[in-house]
């Protein structure tokens, strides 16, 4: 049986705590992995690592990182991400809340986006869970 | 400078684990200094054993084409202290190798007693500021061979370690560079 939403998030949470050194209180479904949480860039490899062991499942890194897509010139001009670009993005990233990015979407603030609740809605697809 | 924190493998296995030892000496500069009176195995430079032994388990995988550094300690744990006189027997595991770092579980045994336990990131430096390798490739060859990788290793059909030809390239054109 997959599992719940509730069993996703504590998962999550526990992935965060362990990899980031945050406390429990400070992972919030709203919390930004990389402003509000301190991820670096390593982290992510170290978060990936504990959710593919916590749920048994693979995470190709463009699936949550889809980075091709900033570097190419065809989505990027003059340093943001174009119509075309966020479109593609979010049809790559369907779990992902990219409403605040796209008012203002510079690549630089790409790495900022995914909230604890986009990694919740990541994984739900992944293993199927529907409650 | 010489900064070795293993002294050589003992068994190592391409893309699976790797078993070094590291014998400890009062002769080893960083020891007798820590502390004078009660000399010890700096819990740093276990770490430091591990990662070496970690990262050529990596490099290895990657027919040592990639620059390897030791990016994130997740997770530490030391049981019980390290003396002179003592080895140390590291495992290390490769447990998951991507396109853009790799992560290795180490644990540092005396004879039958845990010792210390680790988890360790490995990132692939891509600056191309950057020098292409991190050690000179027959300086490395050189080193694996003291550290008798060749001599125990084998690939995952069991068969001995096959040596990248840049390292052996490398290795001739040293030999044959006159003496200055």
């Amino acid at each position: 049986m997959p599992p719940t939403k509730d069993e996703i998030y504590a998962k999550i949470r526990t992935a965060l705590v362990d990899a980031l050194g945050v406390d429990e209180d400070e992972v919030t479904p709203d919390s930004t992995l990389v402003g509000d949480l301190g991820a670096e860039s390593i982290d992510f490899l170290d978060i990936v690592f504990r959710l593919e062991k916590a749920f048994q499942i693979e995470i190709p890194r463009a699936e949550l990182f889809p980075e091709d897509i900033l570097t190419n010139a065809q989505f990027v001009q003059d340093g943001k991400v174009t119509a075309t670009g966020v479109a593609e993005l979010k049809k790559r990233m369907p779990f992902a809340d990219l409403s605040n990015f796209e008012a203002n979407p510079l690549v630089q603030e790409f790495g900022n986006l995914l909230t604890v609740n986009d990694m919740c809605r990541y994984v739900a697809s992944k293993v199927g869970s529907t409650s | 400078m010489r900064w070795f924190w293993i002294d050589r493998f003992l068994a190592f296995h391409r893309g699976s684990h790797a078993v070094a030892v590291k014998t400890i000496s009062l002769s080893d500069h960083e020891i007798a200094d820590h502390f004078p009176a009660y000399p010890l195995m700096p819990s740093s430079l276990i770490v430091e054993g591990l990662a070496q032994a970690g990262g050529l388990l990596v490099s290895d995988c990657r027919g040592f084409r990639d620059r390897v550094v030791l990016a994130k300690v997740s997770r530490a744990v030391f049981h019980r202290v390290a003396r002179p006189g003592e080895t140390l027997t590291y495992t290390v595991h490769l447990e998951s190798l991507q396109p853009d770092g790799a992560m290795v579980r180490g644990e540092s045994r005396l004879g039958e007693h845990l010792q210390a336990e680790a988890e360790l990131y490995f990132g692939f430096l891509e600056d191309r500021a950057l020098p292409r390798d991190l050690f000179e490739p027959a300086d490395l060859l050189r080193m694996l061979r003291v550290f008798a990788m060749y001599d125990v290793g084998q690939d995952e059909q069991g068969r001995p370690l096959d040596i990248p030809p840049r390292l052996l390239a490398a290795e001739r054109s040293q030999n044959q560079m006159p003496a200055v």
